[in-house]
């Protein structure tokens, strides 16, 4: 089975409409919630049979609810490598329920379910990983429509839930709220400026943890870090998301300070490099990933400068998530792409969206 | 593997020594090594909160005391609990009790849930899960992991709600 993107609302895409706050700083927000379903071992420990139960109970359950009535579902167990690599890519999958961790495979009864303003995966390490992800610099919104999402759903499936510690989930870093609220943050002015050690080392000791592009275990590519809370029990979901929306505005204005000081110390060595970033992104005929993050990044620097102009920050987020792999095979009609073959589609997609079509010819 | 020397902590060196044409080979601990004067640069595991506490627990021979040797519902040993990290269902929150809020305390500086309380639904509300094939679910990971005790229970539970177990 293959799978029909556009059966998602948006496609699965809408968080990158660059439409929240601070959008050209923050690509996206999002909230998870851990939950586990009352009466069945956790999702590792779990038999085959086990998980497709707790997939049929929530699935019924949740089909009577007003967010989740008309929601896609998809079984990652019966999608393609490529495909789960493609839910993966566009954020809507962690790396473990799309089985692309070496440790395990993809799990029987593995699923996502893309409801109105939230959805679920279902049998990934817990049982039920509620989520919603919004453009931008938006906490309370997508807090908001998780709990909505999650207090529904509770009501009509019983969750392991412990007097004294909380939802309980398989790892005990996630007990209590079973919250992890994160900001996705584009800091190349920290970069540059080599402050970023110590602002991220200052978030650690704040309670905070960071992480890269894909979360958790991924390195950080095209300056962007994922920035969230790292404990999550002994304090309220109100408490955790309010110091972690202090923090990260914290951040956006150190990362602004930087900029300024760039601009003013450096500005025309900065100008040069960003221009050369957008100059290659516009004729490159060959791009690998990690280039063409790198360029990007100095792009999106750029139009936050307003340097550059004719490039909104929605086509800059659009050019994030269809230049990795496993979008490349499938715009290109692929299974998959060797190498070779995918830097020159990506410098093709590349020049097709930067320049206005200039210099697209060849 | 134990330390030869100490014969208490995990041995992470492993020393070769070529005395008299005669290779040996000697699997210490990192104390140990660096007493018979072997300059060591183990590589160390980037330390949180986890990694340390599953290292000091599995020191420990048995359960921690006061927890129980394995989970009554799902079979987890505590061992499973202290070699992966994790936990094997919600009952095992009550049979490794005190491991797990030594665990909590550290990750979080808190035992106490103080955010969202939640009251499960009315049992008429909740769909039936099928509490045969529960059981027999149970009752397979028991065998499996040769907890024959367990198994035994499960097997005359589910006699006890007519199904052959």
């Amino acid at each position: 089975m293959s799978v029909d993107l556009s059966l998602l609302p948006d496609g699965g895409v809408g968080w990158l409409d660059a439409s929240g706050e601070h959008a050209d700083v923050v690509l996206s927000t999002r909230v998870r919630l851990a939950r586990n379903v009352e009466g069945y071992a956790f999702t590792p420990r779990a038999r085959d049979g086990e998980r497709l139960r707790v997939l049929a109970q929530v699935r019924e359950a949740a089909e009577r609810l007003p967010g989740m009535r008309g929601a896609a579902w998809l079984r990652l167990d019966e999608l393609a490598t490529n495909d789960r690599r493609l839910l993966h890519e566009r954020h809507l999958v962690s790396r473990e329920l799309a089985g692309l961790e070496t440790t395990h495979g993809v799990r029987t009864g593995a699923a996502l379910g893309v409801g109105e303003r939230a959805g679920v995966m279902v049998n990934e390490e817990d049982h039920l990983r509620l989520q919603a992800l919004r453009s931008g610099f938006e906490l309370q919104a997508a807090f908001e429509s998780a709990m909505a999402l999650d207090e529904a759903l509770g009501a009509r499936v019983p969750y392991a839930y412990h007097r004294e510690f909380g939802f309980l989930t398989a790892c005990p870093t996630n007990t209590g709220t079973g919250m992890r609220a994160s900001v996705l943050i584009h800091l190349p002015g920290l970069v540059l400026t080599k402050e970023i050690q110590k602002v991220l080392g200052g978030l650690q000791q704040m309670g905070l943890t960071y992480r890269g592009l894909y979360g958790e275990g991924s390195e950080v590519v095209g300056n962007f870090f994922q920035i969230s809370n790292q404990t999550t029990l002994g304090k309220t979901e109100e408490e955790l998301l309010d110091h972690l929306g202090r923090m990260v505005r914290r951040v956006i204005d150190r990362e602004e300070e930087a900029r300024r000081v760039l601009l003013r110390d450096a500005g025309m060595v900065l100008e040069d490099k960003l221009w050369r970033a957008y100059g290659t992104l516009r004729y490159a005929r060959s791009l690998s990933f990690d280039e063409a993050m790198n360029y990007l990044s100095g792009v999106r620097l750029a139009v936050g400068l307003k340097l550059i102009r004719d490039l909104s920050v929605y086509t800059l987020n659009k050019l994030l998530i269809f230049c990795q792999p496993a979008h490349l095979a499938h715009a290109e009609g692929a299974r998959s792409l060797t190498e070779s073959e995918a830097n020159i589609a990506r410098a093709r997609y590349v020049r097709s969206l930067v320049g206005g079509g200039a210099g697209s010819a060849g | 593997m134990l330390c030869e020397h100490c014969k208490e902590r995990d041995a992470v060196v492993n020393l070769t020594k070529i005395k008299d044409n005669a290779v040996t080979h000697q699997h210490l601990c990192e104390r140990c090594a660096a007493e018979q004067g072997v300059e060591t640069s183990v590589a160390q595991p980037k330390t949180s909160a986890l990694t340390d506490f599953l290292q000091a627990v599995n020191q420990q021979a048995v359960a921690a005391p006061g927890d129980q040797a394995a989970c009554h519902f799902c079979g987890a040993t505590a061992r499973d609990f202290r070699q992966s990290g994790r936990v094997g269902c919600a009952r095992c929150y009550g049979a490794f009790e005190r491991s797990l809020r030594e665990l909590l305390r550290r990750l979080h500086n808190a035992t106490r849930h103080t955010g969202r309380r939640y009251v499960p639904p009315a049992p008429e509300l909740v769909e039936s899960a099928g509490q045969v094939d529960q059981l027999r679910d149970r009752l397979q990971r028991a065998i499996e992991a040769e907890q024959f005790e367990l198994a035994a229970e499960l097997r005359d539970r589910l006699r006890a709600v007519g199904a052959q177990g």
